[in-house]
């Protein structure tokens, strides 16, 4: 049986690497360069997605204003640079004005949970969004800002897309790392006790809030990262980007992929990607497509991608195992899940 | 609709064609040239959409007419949805450029999806024709790879202002229209010209893009003796109707988007009267627009409007310059001047000529709503040759002022 929970682990082991491996030898066996853009497109993506799902997944908190803090650190990169300053000292500003609008954001929305948290997530990420649109004379309004030029750290021009999906990529890992430290952590078991038992938590005597106020800046901090690769991708930033339907995005993909698990978001990210940009470019009706994919997914696995597969792949492979070992494996993944 | 080439059977109609090519005549000795590629950028989903899918038509109606060849070369032709947002449009840009390897780009159709790739397509060096609006991409930023065959967004507002207050003798407006980049620019035009013929706009009112009710902003119009109205997509349907509702009587005039033709077949009494100011009209009598409405009506089952026309004339510039350039596309340089030299007389539009930025110098067309045989039409009152998108200013002066926007030129109180 142990050597079946090795086994077990080993073949995790080996699809993790195997992933790794095909992520950075993806710009050799990809078709063209466009393919290597949507590569970028889905890490930056991805990390939008780990970042929301710090809230979402492991603290039970629904932001639907995560695309405003997106938006404000994309912002803040392409106002810096259009003042002349330099990409370091741009993104520097702007992963202190994404965490701190994080900040403001946490301390007006954590006053109550559930409901009333998206109500004035939704409403905080409106206001940014009407910010973005009206100011003129700082977001160039309807306009937006047009943004010069990539940076290039230690002489790596990030002009050449595949070198900016390697930047992207090297993000990505540090941000996959970052949350797997972050949800082993005793504070990550602290964060999770808050989802599901907040009384008791206040009982034993943690500080409840200040518990959600840091997860929180964690969000932002992976939010702000996130759109400085975006506004550096496009090499624009405009209103749209922080509609509500931005927001609604990257809670699909949280959701789809499966909240509070290291591998969702990353498996969501890619699937709403690929169908918007890839597959709209064969299927008029891609909207449709996507709607279907989510009516399923919510049939078939409802707690997300990766959680749905795991579990249906232990479905099938159950039925060859002997009927004690079964239950001991039960047993097992029930204790450490 | 079964008659609509979409993309992917007219690739796969291709495909099996060069497949079958290859098949009989296995190596041909006179090399063919190779097929010039031309990408679309459109919305084909979304609130835009019907101006979107109303580009394609143009595009697919040309391509048609001259039977896919452009001056002997097999035309290619990809068409991408960009969903109306900026991201969604430079990630199908670069769709038709890194991957489709397209030679020239039509569309985008709104300003903020143009702004979005402007320094994208000067930077890949591919010619790329819009009918967005969005002023300074032919005025204060210039692109040297871009061509706006249609208008700016003050193009046509400048000779509707002249006429308002000349002709219509108008000499209070209200301005009321979306609050977006185009809105204001539009609305700024004719401000520009109308208070320089010696009227005034004595108020703007700005309703966001998305309205579910104009009524309160129907109640702000007061104190003036005419309408100027800027709307887009659908919004003048709702908004000549909450305005009629509201007994209001003062003549509205209006741009190329709130009196498309297009929307004839849905506007109700409350349009009679209005005037709109185009650089495309239906009722235009030449052969190139009877040819060109005969075949949208025989395919789509439409009427064309500004959206359709001005894809098709898009595409009749680009098949013009590719003759010009003596049919070498690989020059993207020498593909961009000869399409800007280009001079046309026979289009939808009449007569059209390019400006040193690449913006069209064309006829625009005063016309206003009525009925015939219980249809409404746009009846073409006078037209307005060779406008340029300097109006009748100087160059230098018009470029030294701000852009039109939401607070310039300022309402005067």
């Amino acid at each position: 049986m142990t050597a079946m929970l090795t086994a077990n682990n080993g073949t995790r082991l080996a699809v993790l690497g195997l992933a790794l491996l095909a992520l950075v030898t993806l710009p050799l066996w990809m078709p063209g360069i466009y393919y290597v853009n949507v590569g970028s497109q889905i890490l930056f993506y991805a990390v939008f997605a780990l970042g929301l799902n710090v809230l979402v997944g492991y603290a039970g908190l629904v932001s639907l204003g995560h695309a405003g803090l997106f938006g404000i650190s994309a912002y803040a990169t392409g106002y810096m640079l259009q003042l002349g300053a330099g990409h370091s000292v741009a993104i520097v500003v702007a992963l202190i004005v994404g965490v701190a609008s994080m900040a403001v954001f946490a301390l007006l929305s954590l006053r109550s949970s559930g409901i009333g948290f998206i109500m004035i997530t939704l409403a905080l990420g409106e206001i940014l969004w009407g910010l973005a649109y009206r100011w003129i004379s700082l977001t160039g309004g309807d306009n937006g800002i047009s943004v010069r030029g990539r940076p290039a750290p230690f002489g790596y021009s990030l002009t050449d897309p595949v070198h900016f999906y390697y930047a992207a990529l090297a993000v990505f890992i540090v941000a996959v790392v970052m949350v797997a430290i972050f949800v082993r952590s005793p504070f990550g078991a602290s964060l999770m006790g808050t989802r599901d038992q907040p009384r008791r938590m206040n009982a034993l005597g943690y500080h409840v809030w200040m518990i959600r106020f840091y997860a929180c800046l964690f969000s932002g901090l992976l939010t702000a990262v996130s759109g400085i690769l975006f506004v550096y991708y496009t090499n624009f930033i405009s209103p749209q980007t922080l509609a509500l339907t931005s927001s609604a995005e990257v809670l699909l993909m949280v959701i789809s992929g499966g909240p509070g698990t290291l591998l969702g978001p990353i498996v969501g990210a890619a699937l709403v990607v690929v169908i918007k940009t890839v597959v709209s470019g064969f299927i008029e009706r891609w909207n449709f497509l996507l709607g279907a994919i989510f009516v399923a997914i919510v049939i078939l696995v409802p707690e997300g991608i990766v959680p749905g597969t795991v579990r249906l792949w232990q479905l099938i492979t159950r039925k060859r195992v002997s009927a004690p070992a079964a239950n001991a494996e039960a047993a097992s993944s029930e204790a450490a899940p | 609709m079964s008659r609509k080439v979409t993309r992917r059977r007219f690739m796969a109609a291709t495909a099996a064609g060069a497949a079958l090519a290859t098949f009989k005549f296995p190596s041909p000795a006179i090399a063919q040239a190779a097929p010039f590629k031309l990408g679309l950028l459109t919305v084909k989903t979304g609130p835009l959409a019907q101006g979107g899918i109303q580009m394609e038509q143009g595009v697919l109606t040309y391509l048609k007419e001259k039977n896919n060849m452009f001056g002997g070369r097999k035309v290619e032709f990809f068409s991408a949805d960009t969903g109306g947002s900026p991201a969604g449009t430079k990630t199908k840009v670069q769709e038709l450029i890194e991957r489709d390897k397209v030679d020239t780009v039509l569309g985008p159709l709104a300003a903020f999806e143009l702004l979005a790739i402007t320094d994208y397509i000067a930077e890949h060096k591919t010619p790329m024709l819009s009918l967005a609006g969005a002023e300074d991409i032919t005025q204060r930023r210039p692109n040297p790879y871009f061509l706006r065959p249609s208008a700016t967004s003050a193009q046509a507002m400048h000779p509707m202002a002249d006429f308002a207050a000349k002709e219509l003798k108008l000499k209070r407006v209200v301005t009321v229209s979306e609050d977006f980049a185009f809105g204001h620019e539009q609305m700024g035009g004719f401000q520009e010209t109308f208070e320089g013929a010696g009227g005034k706009v004595v108020n703007k009112i700005w309703p966001p893009l998305v309205t579910p009710d104009y009524t309160p902003f129907v109640a702000q119009i007061a104190d003036c003796d005419g309408v100027c109205q800027g709307f887009a997509g659908s919004n003048p349907l709702r908004f000549m109707k909450t305005y009629a509702a509201a007994g209001l009587k003062f003549p509205v005039v209006t741009g190329e988007t709130g009196g498309d033709d297009a929307l004839l077949r849905i506007m109700g009494d409350e349009f009679l009267g209005m005037y709109s100011c185009c650089p495309y009209t239906l009722d235009l009598a030449n052969d190139s627009n009877k040819r060109f409405v005969a075949a949208m009506q025989k395919d789509f089952s439409v009427d064309p409007g500004f959206y359709a026309a001005g894809l098709y004339v898009a595409t009749q510039v680009v098949d013009e310059g590719l003759k010009l350039a003596g049919g070498k596309s690989d020059d993207h340089e020498a593909l961009t001047k000869a399409m800007r030299s280009v001079k046309l007389k026979d289009t939808p539009r009449g007569d059209l000529s390019f400006d040193h930025f690449g913006n069209v110098v064309g006829d625009f067309f005063i016309r206003r709503v009525e009925k015939a045989n219980g249809k409404y039409i746009n009846k073409t009152l006078k037209t307005y040759k060779n406008v340029s998108q300097f109006w009748t200013y100087d160059e230098k002066t018009f470029l030294s002022r701000p852009v039109y926007s939401r607070n310039y030129p300022p309402v005067k109180s």
